[in-house]
């Protein structure tokens, strides 16, 4: 009975099947999510095409406009050169978000991979490795990035390798993790019965079958990451100063928080809006799959 | 059970032994010329050959890499590090100046952390409206997205420069230790609080709870007795990921703070390519993970006599 009933769940992937009206029914109910889709689609657009959002330069100051407080004008202030503070976080979501989305492909694309091979293998392989990954996560990931920038060299492109070297262990456990239950499932026992090749059952089985909840990981660790960048950054790690990176504005402004304290607090808010609404979405996007 | 002990302990040795290799790898063999990173970059073209011969040989790096490794390995057996490169004192010493300053930060803000992740598990399973409820779990996933540099910048900017309450920068008295103190607990706080939240809520709807609102158990005495102890426990399976954020949290509040502390020692070290100090550091925070991992493998077991006695009997 049961059986039949989750065969049929199973068989009809809820995501997918649902009527679009009915999903934006839904979504209507939740206008934090709607908020948080806002925040990213904005963003994302703030890195395709900055000019369309602000008609300032990120690099061309007014000396005489020099920390000048949030106006109608001047959306963040201006900076100690005059600087449109706007402008510069909204170039700067180009730097942080390349980066950001560099590090966490790296960290899945290798992670998966290594999780994939490490539960299919099984045995001494999965041994070898499962204990690397327990050293790579004994080092707490920033500490971690820090040392491998030291080594490559201060850059925004450094950081986002830095970053997803260091986060490539917590995809390789949930991916094994993941492999290992699927391997016990009747379908691939099946699979292998009907004489369908180890290499098959991974790609065709196996692989479809974990990447879900690494595609929710993923979806948690964007904001992971861009906190990440942003925190490299801040240490001066990432781009040279005339440069907009957030994490870098945020201790451009640092200096002067105490007269000018808007300088360094709404670019960092603006960061802080971005990190929560991705955490909301892959919230969000985990409860939908439990379901 | 001993089989187990000893297995526990092997795993923490070699997660100390590969953190020294893998650093040894990334700061001493990767680099095309560790000598390089002795010097000043904007230097490093102008210094005359005989020296960096000098400094070469002074360091060992004249000599085949699996040679240096083994020494190294060898000294730091003994607990030898080597010397700072930049202040030619040993790196161990270097270490322990700064060690009691960020084990009070991160001793003080764990305690704060544990209070507010129970504060919030409690108030989230003790709502009676929904939105009350959805407020507050959602807190935890925003105590871990307001990056510590902004948190920090926020408390100097209302509470120091503001308010005058506490000293904005300094490592002098308990009053200093107040903002640096909140600013690292909040993103500590965060998966401890989901953890509590899940396991309250698991706890809450168990048999023995049942039974003691059955026996006329008030909901205080049910908090405090019954599912407090059982919800805890869970809470030491993430140890490890709390001293990692413990860890790289006291990084930017110290340099936020300008506070003395590992955390910032490190970004000093790495900022000057202070090879012998990083890789002291990080192998020191290999050795606190690993011990710490150790001490919750070994605990649990007396904490929860179901696993005991999984363990004498497996």
């Amino acid at each position: 009975m049961t059986v039949g009933l989750d065969a049929f769940t199973a068989g009809r992937r809820p995501g997918l099947a649902r009527p679009i009206a009915r999903r934006l029914g839904e979504l209507a109910r939740q206008p934090i999510l709607v908020a948080s889709w806002i925040v990213v689609l904005v963003v994302i657009g703030w890195a395709v095409a900055p000019g369309l959002f602000t008609s300032y330069g990120p690099y061309a100051g007014d000396a005489a406009a020099s920390f000048s407080p949030p106006s109608a004008e001047h959306w963040f202030g201006t900076d100690r050169l005059g600087r449109d503070l706007f402008a510069r976080s909204v170039y700067g979501a180009q730097t942080t978000l390349t980066a950001t989305l560099l590090a966490v492909l790296i960290a899945f694309g290798v992670g998966t991979l290594v999780g994939l091979i490490a539960g299919f293998a099984g045995g001494i392989v999965d041994t070898a490795v499962m204990r690397v990954i327990d050293v790579f996560l004994a080092i707490p990931s920033l500490l971690l990035a820090m040392v491998v920038v030291s080594v490559l060299g201060y850059s925004t492109q450094n950081i986002a390798l830095a970053v997803g070297i260091s986060s490539i262990a917590s995809f390789a456990r949930v991916m094994r993790a993941q492999v290992l239950s699927v391997v016990t499932q009747d379908y691939v026992k099946a699979a292998y019965g009907l004489g369908v090749g180890r290499l098959g059952v991974m790609l065709r089985h196996v692989v479809p079958n974990s990447l879900s909840s690494v595609i929710a990981l993923a979806a948690l660790e964007i904001g992971t990451a861009v906190l990440a960048v942003a925190s490299l950054g801040f240490l001066g790690y990432g781009a040279p100063p005339p440069q907009p990176e957030w994490g870098l504005l945020v201790a451009e402004g640092r200096d002067y928080v105490a007269v000018h304290p808007w300088a360094s607090i709404l670019p960092g808010a603006a960061l802080a809006v971005v990190v929560i609404a991705t955490h909301r979405i892959s919230t969000s996007y985990r409860k939908d799959h439990r379901r | 059970m001993l089989r187990y002990l000893a297995l526990k302990i092997g795993r923490a040795l070699f997660v100390v032994w590969a953190a020294f290799t893998l650093t040894f790898v990334l700061l001493f063999v990767l680099p095309a010329d560790p000598v390089d990173l002795l010097f000043d970059p904007a230097e490093v073209n102008s210094v005359p050959p005989e020296v960096r011969a000098q400094v070469a040989a002074s360091y060992g790096f004249d000599r085949p890499v699996i040679l240096q490794y083994l020494t190294r390995l060898g000294h730091a057996l003994t607990g030898d590090f080597g010397t700072s490169v930049q202040s030619g004192r040993p790196v161990v010493a270097t270490i322990l100046d700064v060690l009691p300053s960020t084990l009070l930060l991160a001793a003080g803000a764990l305690a704060l952390a544990l209070v507010i992740a129970f504060v919030i598990a409690l108030a989230a399973t003790s709502a009676r409206r929904p939105w009350v409820r959805d407020l507050v779990e959602a807190l935890p996933s925003g105590a871990v997205s307001v990056p510590v540099f902004l948190s920090g910048i926020l408390m100097l900017q209302i509470f120091s420069f503001r308010l005058g309450w506490f000293p904005a920068f300094g490592d002098e008295g308990a009053r200093s230790l107040v903002l640096p103190l909140i600013t690292l607990a909040i993103p500590v706080s965060g998966p401890i609080a989901q953890l509590l939240v899940r396991s309250f809520a698991t706890e809450f709807r168990s048999g023995y709870v049942t039974t003691s609102w059955a026996k006329g158990a008030t909901r205080g005495g049910i908090v405090v007795r019954d599912v407090f102890r059982n919800a805890s426990l869970p809470a030491l399976t993430i140890a490890g990921i709390t001293f990692g954020n413990l860890i790289a949290g006291s990084v930017i509040t110290e340099t936020v703070f300008a506070r003395q502390g590992v955390g910032r020692m490190t970004q000093a070290a790495i900022n000057t390519l202070d090879v012998p100090l990083v890789q002291g550091t990080v192998v020191l925070v290999a050795v606190g993970f690993a011990l710490i991992n150790l001490i919750v493998d070994l605990i649990y077991p007396l904490l929860d006599p179901r696993l005991r006695a999984a363990l004498a009997t497996g």
